[in-house]
């Protein structure tokens, strides 16, 4: 049986400086710009994707589309990734999405406790706490309490409370429900509403 | 691997920080490790399994107290320095000079191929759903229990449903195996299915909140059927 290798040295446990990082991520990218691996112009490229392309307006999007059209929202209910496909949504990090539903009896929550998997075509890159060990141990764990202490969201111990650990290559993102009191709004409207953490499922969508 | 990026039920991490308007860039820095994922990649120097399982073998205090993006910038490392791409000394001292020289630019060098890439990485994705003629062995409705084992390389099997009985939920075909491609090996591709699980089952009745369940993807070899009555 392999062993996996350890970093050893008790000095590298201790936390970097911030500009001792800057300078080793600088001297590496260096080194992988003289290998023929990387450009500065990929990391700008890259930057500027998920600075102003893919971003959680996307995911709002689809939010607001399947609560004004209920053929859409039972073909995302069904299959995410190809309903989110005739919209142009997808790629990188949601090859195998799945939209789970909040209803007045059932609240999803969605998490990764390995590591930092997470819908990057509707809702961009992860925030920082969603990849912090502090969400990532407790909410599967204590949701309830969690929501509750740590984002001021009361879920009503009569609704069942549903986390979704993303432990293998499906990505998962929350429908929530559609606030009460929004019939007359309209589609584009509705997706102004919709925040990425009512998609990660830690926030309510309010009207 | 039992190690401490495994944090499914660990008590005692601190309250969680969010920040108001949070930037997708924290630091410049940043971008650059973010790339390093779709550069060495499309280098060979990894595939995603194995990215994770570099950063599964930083020391835990280290990994605990670490920002995120500098687990990328590891693993990366890792992986260049293990393939004899990079020289640990040549880092270490190019390092030290950016360090004194911090205003100092970097190579200038272009490359379309790579640029194009990226558009297509981002736009198509890298899918890990691989076909197979393996037949599933559970189907939905089944009870299922995780075994027990510690694999010391990489898995998914995250040490809080090990021993768990639950219900599969949904079948998903197959897909690359974790504990193959993560350690090296091929894909080897196997069924997926998300399992539920009773927070009773996973903490116990007398530490689990009531009304909620907990979903997880496992692979098939991380299954086998469950003995005894359901709780």
């Amino acid at each position: 049986m392999t062993r996996t290798e350890i970093t050893p040295s008790p000095e590298v446990a201790a936390p970097r400086s911030e500009a001792e990082i800057a300078a080793r991520m600088k001297a590496l990218e260096a080194l992988m710009i003289d290998k023929g691996i990387m450009t500065t112009e990929a990391v700008d490229r890259l930057a500027e994707i998920y600075e102003n392309e893919v971003g959680p307006q996307l995911g709002a999007a689809v939010v607001a589309k399947a609560w004004t059209d209920p053929a859409f929202k039972q073909r995302l209910l069904a299959d995410a990734t190809e309903a989110c496909a005739t919209m142009g949504i997808g790629g990188l990090q949601g090859e195998d999405m799945v939209a789970v539903e909040n209803t007045d009896t059932v609240h999803n929550v969605v998490v990764c406790t390995l590591c930092s998997c997470y819908p990057w075509p509707v809702l961009g890159l992860p925030p920082n706490w969603y990849k912090q060990p502090a969400y990532r141990s407790r909410i599967v764990r204590e949701p309830r309490t969690m929501l509750r202490e740590e984002f001021g969201y009361d879920v009503p111990e009569s609704v069942e409370i549903r986390v979704w650990d993303s432990s293998a290559e499906l990505r998962y993102m929350v429908l929530p429900a559609r606030p009460a009191g929004t019939e007359d709004t309209s589609e584009a409207e509705l997706a102004e509403l919709v925040t990425r953490d009512a998609m990660i499922g830690v926030a309510p969508v309010r009207a | 691997m039992n190690g401490v990026h495994d944090l499914g039920g660990t008590d005692g991490l601190g309250p969680v920080i969010v920040e108001d308007d949070e930037p997708v860039w924290h630091a410049e820095w940043e971008k650059a490790a973010f790339a390093l994922f779709a550069t060495n990649f499309r280098a060979g120097l990894f595939n995603v399994d194995m990215f994770r399982h570099g950063i599964e073998q930083m020391h835990p205090a280290h990994y605990l107290l670490s920002p995120y993006y500098e687990h990328w910038m590891h693993t990366a490392e890792h992986y260049a320095v293990k393939a004899g791409v990079i020289d640990p000394a040549e880092l270490d001292a190019k390092t030290k000079y950016y360090l004194d020289h911090p205003d100092e630019p970097l190579p200038d060098r272009t490359d379309p191929d790579l640029l194009a890439f990226v558009d297509a990485a981002v736009r198509g994705g890298a899918p890990a759903r691989r076909e197979s003629d393996e037949a599933p062995a559970f189907q939905v409705g089944d009870r299922v229990t995780v075994t027990q084992d510690s694999p010391r390389e990489h898995t998914r099997k995250a040490r809080y449903i090990r021993g768990k009985t639950g219900v599969i939920e949904n079948a998903h075909g197959t897909f690359i195996y974790p504990d193959s491609a993560g350690n090296g090996r091929g894909d080897d591709p196997k069924h997926v299915y998300t399992v539920k699980f009773t927070n009773a089952e996973l903490w116990g009745p007398d530490n689990a909140e009531p009304n909620g369940v907990v979903y997880f993807d496992v692979w098939e070899p991380y299954l086998v059927p469950a003995t005894g009555a359901a709780t």
